[in-house]
């Protein structure tokens, strides 16, 4: 991890970001935070409040209509909410995409796929298909894909929405061991509020379309954290906090 | 597997079979029944050969005294000139499609000739490519690829089309360059569908070579060829034969693509069927 994260300048800096679609759509407005080395930002907002939007933008594959957005768009990384393996090729193939696509030499391309692998739990299944995998491990290939860029900055969008709750989880605990191990700067989407409080330093709460910041919460648990910290009463509370406010988001 | 899984397995293929089987017997019988005792609207009885005097015929010389397997040499240059032709369409659909692919504009102003190329009558156009190019070897070549371009092109542009947004935002993230792309994103994505175009192209391309050979007569005689002459001097036996002939080479071409799209495909690729 990068030390004290309040003194290191932003990996990612939104400011008065404000996004309408050609069809008048209002998706944004006025959006200012910003993401830090070994910060994990969770934000959470009612469904179409743009969210996916926001995301888009930080990756470079939107452009905002007003404000701007500060990230170095080289090294992104960039977890969707569906898995999007190329089905042609097998896990590991598909986890060595990114650092073909750099063109990095065959031995490094190599060793950090094998690394991701590692890290995600997917060893021996390397000469799989993707259709020949569940839900969840599609989610950690996906993972890995983009782990072996090392990338400074992660956006995670509702990665685990489509999974159960046991698997989502057990993801959740991964994820935080991947965040501590690599000390990326993290923005995280989704719609589950137990797994924002685990997850993030802090939570933004977002208004409804056009979504803009309305609320926020420091989490102030040290890392790593257990999983029985969902039952931890401090948790319970900041949790219900971030309820009443998306309650109120959604009206 | 062990060896009884194996022979139920064996048994499960040949099973297969069977029914197809019934159904040629029966037909066959049909056929004999007919050739024996079917009379014309005026009472005669018809010229139609026996099935076994056709399939004497794949053996055979012709008529006039003409050398024995004389159907299965031209069998064998129909199947030439089909898959000539045939190829050079793959080759040319692909390039087309791909271009199409490039660019809207690129679409917008070759796909309306692409549909006419399927839209006009092969028979029509056959004494025009004659006086164009000839009454010989190479103009039957041309009927071939006229008629199996256009299921290629379709059919792998629409392949090449069928990757997905989020797909495409995967390689927009990292820089991928026009040509990347394309063959590590488009193409496999397009394997499967440009393999159906194959497919139908290859019963058309042996349809096409019949077409150029009943029309063009110059050069050395393949089935086209054949099947004209013996419509002129009345043998239905030999005709029969030929026209069966070109039906199972029709057959084996289709089968072919199928299973070569299917070899490089099965593995992550769920067919629907
Ligand atoms: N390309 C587009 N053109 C027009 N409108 C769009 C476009 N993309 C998104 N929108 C609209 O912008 C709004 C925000 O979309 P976005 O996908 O960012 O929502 P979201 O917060 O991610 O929702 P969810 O939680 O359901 O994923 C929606 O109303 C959507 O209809
Ligand atoms: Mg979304």
């Amino acid at each position: 991890m990068n030390g004290d994260p309040t003194s290191a300048t932003p990996a990612l800096r939104f400011d008065r970001i404000g996004k309408i679609f050609p069809d008048g759509t209002e998706a944004l407005t006025d959006v200012s935070f910003e993401v830090r080395a070994g910060e994990l930002i969770t934000v959470v907002g009612p469904s179409g409040c743009g969210k996916s939007t926001l995301l888009r933008i930080a990756s470079g594959l939107d452009e905002p209509t007003s404000g701007s957005c500060h990230v170095d768009r080289q090294n992104v990384g960039y977890v969707f909410q569906d898995a999007t393996l190329l089905p042609w090729r097998t896990v590991g193939r598909n986890i060595e995409l990114f650092a073909e696509l750099h063109d990095m030499s065959a031995q490094q391309r190599r060793d950090r796929t094998a690394d991701a692998i590692d890290l995600v739990g997917l060893s021996g299944f390397e000469n799989h298909y993707p259709r020949q995998l569940s839900g969840g491990m599609r989610m950690r290939a996906s993972l890995a894909r983009s782990l072996v860029m090392k990338p400074p900055v992660f956006l995670f969008d509702e990665p685990f929405g489509a999974l159960d709750e046991i698997t989502r989880e057990r993801l959740n605990s991964e994820t935080l061991r991947l965040f501590l191990h690599e000390g990326f700067a993290g923005l995280f989407i989704t719609h589950s509020i137990t797994e924002a409080v685990f997850l993030s330093t802090k939570v933004h709460v977002m208004s409804g379309r056009p979504g803009t910041i309305v609320g926020s919460y420091d989490i102030p648990f040290d890392y790593p954290r257990q999983e029985d910290l969902r039952f931890d009463s401090t948790f319970a509370e900041l949790s219900g906090e971030i309820s009443l406010a998306l309650r109120g988001a959604h009206a | 597997m062990n060896s009884s899984e194996a022979r139920t397995r064996l048994v499960d293929r040949g099973a297969r079979f069977i029914p197809p089987l019934i159904v040629l017997a029966g037909f066959t019988g049909l056929w004999y029944l007919y050739a024996l005792f079917g009379l014309d609207e005026n009472g005669r009885k018809t010229a139609l050969a026996y099935p076994h005097t056709v399939v004497s015929e794949f053996f055979g010389g012709g008529p006039e005294g003409e050398q024995p397997w004389q159907l299965l040499s031209a069998l064998g240059l129909t199947f030439v000139v089909a898959l000539a032709g045939l190829v050079i369409a793959m080759v040319l659909g692909v390039i087309f499609a791909t271009l199409m692919s490039q660019a809207d504009w690129i679409e917008t102003s070759f796909y309306p000739y692409a549909v006419l190329l399927q839209t006009v009558p092969i028979l029509a156009l056959v004494p025009l490519i004659g006086l164009l190019f000839g009454f010989g070897f190479n103009a039957r070549i041309l009927v071939c690829v006229i008629i199996s371009l256009f299921p290629i092109i379709t059919n792998t542009l629409f392949g090449l089309k069928s990757a997905e947004g989020p797909q495409h935002d995967l390689f927009t993230l990292h820089q991928a360059s026009r040509w990347t792309r394309l063959t590590k994103l488009q193409f496999p994505a397009a394997l499967p569908a440009m393999f159906t175009g194959f497919q139908i192209s290859s019963g058309l391309s042996v349809i096409g070579a019949i077409v150029g050979g009943f029309f063009f007569q110059r050069g050395p005689r393949d089935l086209g060829n054949r099947i004209l002459l013996y419509s002129n001097r009345l043998r239905p036996a030999e005709m029969i034969a030929a026209v069966i002939l070109s039906a199972l080479l029709g057959v084996v071409f289709f089968q072919f693509f199928g299973w070569v799209g299917k070899r490089l495909t099965s593995s992550w690729y769920k067919q629907v069927r």
